[in-house]
């Protein structure tokens, strides 16, 4: 193999690494929730840190490959999609600490009712994060197009829990602070479905050269 | 600018200077044509198989006028052994101007005295080798001839040489010298092998030189009659041997001057086809 | 081969004399080019295979370098770069003293390899030139066959060995990247290889005199973008085994093969550092302007 292409494939494993840590803080946040019982919280903070530090790295090289390899076509896309997956991945470890603490309020009352949607939710938005890498290993733009797909999912399981929600804080005025949490919770994974969808459409343009980011006119959660 | 001719007769006397270039050039080819076809028509009647297998009989011998044997044979030897005494003095010395003469003063005398060398008459040459020579070793002889021819082509073989090595890219003698070579094996290894076709070029063209020589003959060789390879005693060669022939006086022998004259031509002909071939080959490369 | 013994002597019975005056340093060239040359921090770190000092070089009254100071980093690709007439290629040459070919070339300053002076009355330059294998800008195989011209440096060594000089011709050609692509035609006349391959056959042929440092003096000038490509790859590959110094007015060529870089300008070293810093981040604002193109 070409000592250039040796260097785009470090780069590539840099961000897989990236995305399966983002991936298991997700996992940890939500079995948190769900088992109620944070003592992974540490952890999760360990490996945003370590997110953090394989951002700037990611970063790092992708810039000194540009300016030293004098990459082109596809090869000048991976770099900007290296770069730009790296701020996506970022955000979604991001959205599992705010997981993390959001469940601490969740967590501190009694439970009222078992969470039904909320770890089906999470299981979705996980998958597509994990799509949207394995379409990226891949390079299969299949699979990065069902990762758009998904996203609707994602934005209907949101509009479910909201309305539920909703209606609980109406009847029970004592539960608007745990159902606040599990709203904001929910807004997570949707922002983390938005970002994974985002990785997709990176993915789509590396392998593809085709822009996909506004062309449908997918609607977006404010 | 218009790109119409402005000045008619500017197209005309361009095409007169090239019709004019043109004819004279004919004029060269004509001359030679003129030459060879003159030298042909009266020669090949005398071209016999015994012109090549006899030596020149008296007049009155059965066998009269006989050949010009002896003088193939001479002017062979004779260029052998000239070649053998001309040719390493004459590259040796291409050598020392082409790679060795750069910061030395010697190099300017060196290639000056060379080039007036290659212009001396070569009747001075024979009255050297006379003197030089035959004088002192008590009688014309096929040495002093020999060497007589050799310092005619030591200046041609010097300037051809070193013309040939400075052909040679100096990347060539860069490389080598960064592999760790030192200066003589470069030359010798690289160099010279890169400049062989050159350099042979050189040396037949020497050759072919020298083959029409009979001025220095006169006072060194001598001629003789007789075959002999032994050049302790006067020598036969080509060209005096037809100096002989068409200075005297029987029609037979005018003949077989004629003859002998275009033995040489054609001789000194197919050495010049040679030299061009050999020169071809070494520019397709 | 043995790692024969450079004969050396204290340096202070072959010290050069005093440098002479500068003549055209002072008025025409400005301020900026007066200032010390910067130097990142990451070289000193290095291991220095060959270091020149303080060293300068004349061609009769001009003078072609001033006072360069550097480092050669031991098994790292260390790149030159500079626009034309900069020094880079003279430095390059002065480091197998082959300047010395040239009339009028006169040094002074110390340059050392190995902590042995390169310019010494004692430095025996033939043994010096084994060990600083070349590459040239323009490829220059011998007229002779491509075996021969692989095993040249071994045959001027005195080596008869049929059996060791088909081993050390395979061993680098296959180094070279050549191998798969001659090894049928051996013996057929190199000139007959293409400008890529006469390239790679010139790397051979240095490595088989088993260097340690190859000089490379604008190898790929000549050779269209797949053959550069190859060689590229090459270097990269020789990289650790072999100290290489590239010359290049080829700033990519520069980035993309080096682990150094080391900027130079009117015959002074301007900025010296590790490649990806220079060329993302340089120091000095005369060499950002000259690897973007914005010079002067």
């Amino acid at each position: 193999m070409r000592h250039f292409e040796e260097l785009l494939q470090e780069l590539l494993q840099k961000i897989v690494m990236m995305g399966t840590i983002a991936e298991s803080m997700i996992q940890i946040a939500v079995t948190g929730l769900v088992k109620r019982n944070q003592s992974n919280a540490v952890e999760v903070f360990l490996k945003e840190q370590e997110v953090n530090r394989l951002q700037v790295e990611v970063d790092d090289r992708a810039v000194k490959l540009t300016a030293l390899q004098q990459p082109v076509a596809q090869d000048v896309r991976f770099l900007f999609m290296a770069s730009r997956i790296g701020g996506e991945l970022e955000r979604i470890a991001d959205q599992a600490i705010n997981i993390v603490q959001n469940s601490k309020h969740v967590l501190e009352d009694p439970p009222v009712r078992p969470l039904v949607e909320l770890p089906i939710m999470a299981d979705v938005a996980q998958k597509m994060v994990r799509d949207s890498l394995t379409a990226m290993i891949q390079r299969d733009v299949n699979l990065a197009a069902t990762v758009l797909e998904e996203e609707k999912k994602v934005d209907a399981f949101r509009n479910q829990i909201f309305s539920r929600l909703l209606e609980e804080m109406k009847q029970d005025p004592t539960a608007i602070e745990r159902s606040l949490s599990l709203i904001l919770i929910a807004r997570n994974l949707e922002r983390i479905g938005d970002h994974a969808t985002n990785v997709a459409e990176e993915v789509i343009y590396w392998i593809q050269g085709r822009d996909v980011r506004h062309s449908k006119g997918t609607t977006k959660a404010i | 600018m218009p790109i119409v001719a402005q000045n008619p007769m500017a197209r005309v006397y361009s095409r007169f200077m090239y019709a004019l270039c043109i004819a004279f050039a004919l004029l060269i080819i004509g001359v030679l044509v003129l030459i060879i076809g003159y030298l042909v028509s009266i020669g090949w009647r005398s071209v016999s198989v015994s012109f090549f297998t006899e030596n020149p009989q008296p007049y009155g011998s059965g066998r009269y006028p006989g050949g010009m044997l002896n003088g193939l044979v001479g002017t062979s030897v004779l260029l052998a052994v000239s070649g053998v005494v001309g040719i390493p003095i004459g590259i040796l010395a291409g050598v020392y101007l082409s790679e060795y003469s750069a910061n030395s003063k010697l190099a300017a005398p060196v290639r000056f005295v060379s080039d007036v060398l290659a212009g001396v008459p070569s009747i001075v040459v024979g009255i050297l080798g006379y003197e030089l020579l035959v004088v002192p070793l008590g009688g014309y002889n096929g040495w002093a001839g020999a060497l007589a021819l050799a310092f005619i082509m030591i200046p041609i073989v010097t300037r051809t040489t070193e013309e040939m090595l400075r052909l040679v890219p100096k990347s060539y003698r860069e490389a080598s010298v960064a592999l760790g070579a030192t200066k003589a094996r470069t030359i010798l290894r690289v160099v010279i092998p890169a400049a062989t076709g050159g350099l042979v070029t050189g040396i037949m063209l020497a050759l072919a030189r020298v083959a029409g020589e009979t001025a220095p003959l006169l006072f060194t060789a001598l001629g003789t009659r007789l075959l002999t390879v032994n050049p302790n005693q006067p020598f036969p060669s080509l060209t005096k041997q037809i100096y002989n022939y068409a200075t005297g006086p029987y029609k037979e022998q005018k003949e077989l001057a004629w003859a002998g004259i275009l033995v040489l031509i054609s001789l000194i002909l197919v050495l010049n086809v040679a030299i061009r071939l050999l020169s071809q080959r070494r520019g397709a490369r | 081969m043995t790692p024969a013994v450079m004969k050396t002597i204290p340096t202070a019975a072959g010290a050069p004399a005093a440098p002479p005056p500068d003549f055209d340093a002072p008025d025409r060239q400005g301020q900026e080019e007066k200032k010390p040359p910067y130097i990142h921090p990451e070289l000193a770190s290095e291991q220095s295979l060959l270091t020149v000092e303080n060293f300068n070089l004349f061609y009769g009254q001009s003078q072609a370098l001033h006072a360069v100071s550097l480092n050669i980093s031991a098994g790292k690709v260390t790149a030159l770069i500079g626009p034309s007439g900069c020094g880079k290629s003279t430095l390059l040459r002065s480091m197998n003293r082959l300047n010395d070919l040239i009339d009028g070339v006169r040094v002074t300053g110390n340059m050392t390899f190995k902590g042995q002076p390169i310019y010494d009355r004692h430095t025996d330059v033939i043994e010096l030139r084994k060990r600083l294998g070349m590459v040239f800008q323009k490829s220059n195989p011998f007229p002779m066959s491509i075996f021969e011209n692989v095993v040249y440096a071994l045959r001027i060594a005195g080596e008869r060995k049929r059996r060791k000089l088909e081993e050390v011709a395979e061993k680098s050609l296959r180094s070279a990247a050549l191998w798969d692509e001659v090894k049928d035609r051996l013996h057929t006349s190199a000139l007959r290889l293409s400008g890529g391959q006469q390239q790679r056959l010139c790397i051979a042929r240095a490595i088989a005199a088993d260097p340690e440092v190859l000089l490379m003096d604008e190898p790929c000038s000549a050779l269209d973008p797949i053959a550069t490509a190859k060689v590229e790859e090459l270097i990269h590959e020789l990289r650790g085994n072999y100290t290489v110094v590239i010359v290049t007015h080829n700033m990519q060529q520069a980035a993309r093969v080096s682990d150094y870089t080391a900027f130079m300008y009117l015959g002074r070293l301007i900025e010296y550092g590790p490649t990806n810093t220079l060329f993302v981040t340089p120091h000095l604002k005369e060499t950002e302007a000259y690897i973007t193109g914005r010079f002067g």
